[in-house]
């Protein structure tokens, strides 16, 4: 699972059934400090009322779909968690 | 699956009911000499691993349902040993 920022919404009235109730937003990859990676902005399933400039996280690939309760869906990306906090360690290369 | 060490914990109340309870720990890919290096990426434990110890994190969500013995769901990045020593060149 990777850290994202939520930047904004994507209106789709026609959409897939399986996405039926559910939100599309739009969010820029971050790393761990919430600063944004040179990765492309995602459209990504919400599943945790991400609200904007929250920082969540979201998992890629066939995984997304299953976050649905109908995992026949074309999702490749959805949000998972919202971040409450994140203590990094600095660890010494050994 | 790719080496990692891990850096931190991330620490989420609001999430998807699949990943209800899990450990969730911040992992930091090895470095690979004259490549970027990845940015930190969120990973479940299963195997009680703690800040600083060397791992080997499994990215796929058939490896994560059966490791962590539960249905497919939205997990594919799980922690799945603790690494005592690699032999050779990375």
């Amino acid at each position: 699972m990777n850290f994202a920022r939520v930047v904004g919404t994507v209106v789709c009235t026609e959409k897939v059934r399986a996405w039926k109730g559910s939100r599309l937003l739009l969010v820029q990859p971050t790393d761990s400090a919430g600063e944004p990676t040179p990765a492309r902005p995602l459209a990504a399933v919400d599943l945790v009322s991400a609200a904007p400039g929250q920082l969540v996280f979201y998992v890629r690939g066939r995984e997304a779909a299953t976050a649905l309760a109908d995992p026949e869906n074309p999702a490749d990306a959805a949000i998972v968690g919202l971040v409450d906090h994140v203590r990094e360690t600095p660890v010494g290369a050994r | 699956m790719f080496l990692a060490r891990v850096v931190g914990e991330v620490v989420a109340t609001i999430k998807h009911p699949h990943l209800a309870a899990q450990k969730l720990l911040l992992v930091r890919q090895e470095p690979t000499p004259g490549r970027p290096q990845p940015p930190a990426v969120i990973a479940v434990d299963s195997v009680d691993a703690g800040i600083g110890d060397r791992v080997l994190v499994a990215d796929e969500g058939n490896s994560a349902a059966q490791v962590l013995r539960k249905p497919r769901g939205p997990v594919r990045t799980v922690i799945v040993g603790i690494v005592d020593e690699t032999v050779g060149d990375a």
